[in-house]
């Protein structure tokens, strides 16, 4: 209890002191405002961008590879005005290949979509027809609303059935009672199966599924609209002929992905001229967010170490200052009995109050820079609670440390010498 | 009573040791290659209850002497015993201790923290002492009414008279209640009617049993004390007692 009061009885002299002068006490502590400003910036934004990118592998699954059919630039320029087929993307071999020379790759999904209108009773929507085989759903995993997914059977069969992702579903006002109810897609009729979930808002996001997906077969697509689709571009039509838009593969082993997907490159790189594909892997995210991650901590880092310093010798000026200026009270308490280690702890307390003080203000500012970088820069920036007490430990800590100094020496006045001092 | 055979140990002792004790005390500073005997073998006791003057000119060793015997200083050489403790053997934690357990100061210049208010002044030394806020705010406000200040003790020495910064000193120095009350020239900055006032306030304190060591170079004001030391250049010239006046030479 005793010791209690005088823990708050010297903090509450500590203010006090700091208060004689709030210009000086303020300005002192504008270089560790920064730095933990700094500091706590610079931990948001690492963690949204590690959050970020774990958030993009869960959707991408970390086990992935995702190929995609890539439209080559130069080729636009030769067809403007001719009516001839556009020919280029993964095509159907290089799935077969894939799965064929590689001992890491468990499966592979061969992807293909057209945009076509659906069509439920009265209500229309454009959906994402996405034609592929039952291991789409091993990749891609979203839960099962309703129904059954598509199987190897559906496939063989070429059968007309057409599972709906969650919101194309709603939009045409499906809901459990639609399983089994046919669904108009083009000129074509299929038999609605199921209604699986879909990521939310994952239109700008690298994720192979789309929340307006309709998915079928991938052999009744191939066998009802062919590998041709025609394209309406700067007002002429244009043909264009893809056989496979994507290709998904899984590989067994985390560690195997990246060598596995440089092989996949190096292979269609034989089999295709132009490099009408792009191979993306998930996982790459993670090393290139670590990337980021590192720039800004440098960068803020050194921006926050230099004004933690800065701000700590500041301080430790003040402190000398205040010493000399206080030289006689230092006198005064020490004729009166207080110890050495008294008058250090006394003007330790100061020295920490006053960068406890900027260092909260500091966090205030720090709190706020994130949403700035948030809003300019459009990077995810997550503020946990642990880099608040870690900013606040570093403020205690360059209070400790400045300060010890400038309270040695206070504590080394001679006590007559002291009383002296005008 | 004020005892300077250069023997001391052949005082007739009833009541233990004496309350203070110096034997041959020198203190020599070094100023440049040249040393200055501040005090050149000085030996006297004296007892509870004296209000010793020390007197001398600038530069006879008074000061030096206060602030000896105010343990804010050890002797070069020799022995000085406060309350049978050998000051000299002390580090300066336990010298710290000392000056907070049986001294009190009153300085010439006041020497209040002007940050603090009459109160907290009043109570400085209680919380080195560590009482608990609420007894010492309470001895503070005693000491503040016993000195005449009971009204103030929210003020700012900078709101208060000279007369009434010195009576705020004073207070504060009785608040730890000294075996010994060290004033160092404790009327210099006063005028004279005020530095009277001053001077009663000692003396009633003396009475009513304190010891008080003070140190002047003003003849008037050493009228108050029991006893007068007249120093000259670091040695006791001699020591006088008020009542029947009688002179004793100083030991050296």
């Amino acid at each position: 209890m005793m010791q209690h009061l005088r823990v708050v009885r010297s903090f509450r002299l500590g203010v006090k002191n700091l208060m004689l002068h709030p210009l000086r006490s303020l300005l002192t502590m504008l270089g560790l405002l920064f730095g933990v400003g700094s500091v706590i910036a610079m931990l948001a934004v690492g963690e949204g961008a590690s959050e970020e990118a774990l958030e993009q592998i869960r959707k991408l699954g970390s086990r992935n590879i995702i190929l995609d059919s890539v439209k080559p630039a130069q080729e636009e320029q030769d067809t403007t005005q001719q009516q001839r087929v556009n020919i280029y993307g993964l095509l159907y071999d290089d799935e077969r290949r894939i799965n064929e020379s590689y001992p890491s790759v468990v499966r592979t999904v061969p992807v293909k979509t057209i945009r076509k209108d659906g069509r439920l009773g009265e209500r229309q929507k454009e959906l994402r027809i996405v034609g592929t085989t039952p291991d789409w759903f091993r990749l891609v995993r979203r839960p099962l609303i309703v129904g059954r997914v598509i199987t190897w059977q559906d496939s063989e069969e070429h059968s007309a059935v057409c599972l709906l992702t969650e919101k194309g579903a709603r939009t045409l006002l499906a809901t459990e009672h639609t399983v089994g109810e046919p669904i108009r897609v083009g000129s074509e009729v299929y038999e609605v199966i199921g209604i699986v979930r879909s990521e939310e808002g994952s239109a700008g996001s690298q994720t192979p599924d789309l929340d307006e997906d309709a998915y079928i077969p991938l052999s009744t697509v191939r066998e009802r609209y062919g590998d041709q689709d025609m394209q309406r571009s700067a007002g002429s039509f244009q043909r264009e002929q893809v056989e496979l838009h994507h290709i998904l593969v899984e590989v067994d082993r985390d560690t195997r992905v990246e060598r596995t997907a440089s092989a996949i490159e190096r292979m269609l790189e034989i089999f295709h001229k132009k490099k009408d594909y792009r191979v993306r892997v998930p996982l790459a995210l993670l090393k290139q967010t670590e990337a980021t991650k590192r720039t800004f901590n440098i960068v803020l880092g050194s921006i926050a170490g230099i004004s933690l310093l800065v701000g700590g010798i500041g301080i430790m000026n003040i402190m000398l200052a205040s010493v000399t200026e206080r030289t006689r009270e230092i006198g005064i308490r020490r004729a009166i009995g207080a110890k050495q280690a008294q008058i250090i702890s006394q003007f330790l307390v100061e020295t920490v109050v006053l960068s406890s003080v900027g260092g909260l203000i500091g966090i205030g500012f720090g709190m706020a820079v994130p949403s700035v970088i948030e809003y300019y820069a459009g990077m995810r920036t997550i503020i946990t609670g642990w880099s608040i007490l870690l900013s606040l430990g570093i403020s205690v800590s360059v209070g400790i440390v400045f300060g010890l100094y400038p309270a040695y020496r206070a504590s080394r006045l001679d006590p007559i010498v002291a009383l002296r001092h005008e | 009573m004020i005892d300077t055979r250069s023997n001391p140990s052949t005082v007739v002792d009833t009541n233990g040791p004496p309350l203070v004790e110096l034997e041959d005390v020198r203190k020599i500073y070094q100023m440049g290659t040249t040393q200055v005997h501040a005090l050149a073998g000085v030996s006297f006791t004296f007892d509870e209850g004296d209000f010793l003057a020390i007197m001398g000119p600038s530069g006879s060793g008074k000061s030096t002497m206060l602030n000896l015997l105010g343990c804010l200083d050890r002797p070069t050489s020799g022995r000085y015993r406060l309350q049978g403790v050998d000051v000299g053997l002390l580090d300066d934690n336990a010298l710290s201790d000392l000056r907070l357990r049986r001294l009190g100061f009153i300085f010439q210049s006041f020497n209040l923290i002007p940050q603090l208010t009459v109160q907290e002044n009043i109570e400085l030394p209680l919380y080195y002492l560590g009482w608990e806020a609420h007894e010492s705010a309470e001895r503070a406000r005693e000491l503040a009414e016993l000195v005449g200040l009971g009204d103030r003790v929210q003020h700012r020495p900078m709101e208060l008279s000279g007369g009434q910064q010195q009576r705020v000193a004073i207070a504060r120095s009785l608040s730890n209640d000294p075996a010994i009350l060290m004033a160092d020239e404790p009327t210099g900055n006063l005028d004279s009617a005020t530095g009277l006032q001053i001077m009663e306030l000692l003396v009633s304190l003396n009475r009513e049993g304190k010891t008080i060591v003070m140190v002047t170079h003003e003849p008037d004001i050493a009228r108050f004390a029991t006893h007068r030391m007249h120093m000259i250049d670091g040695i006791i010239d001699r020591i006088e007692q008020s009542e029947g006046s009688e002179a004793t030479e100083g030991g050296a």
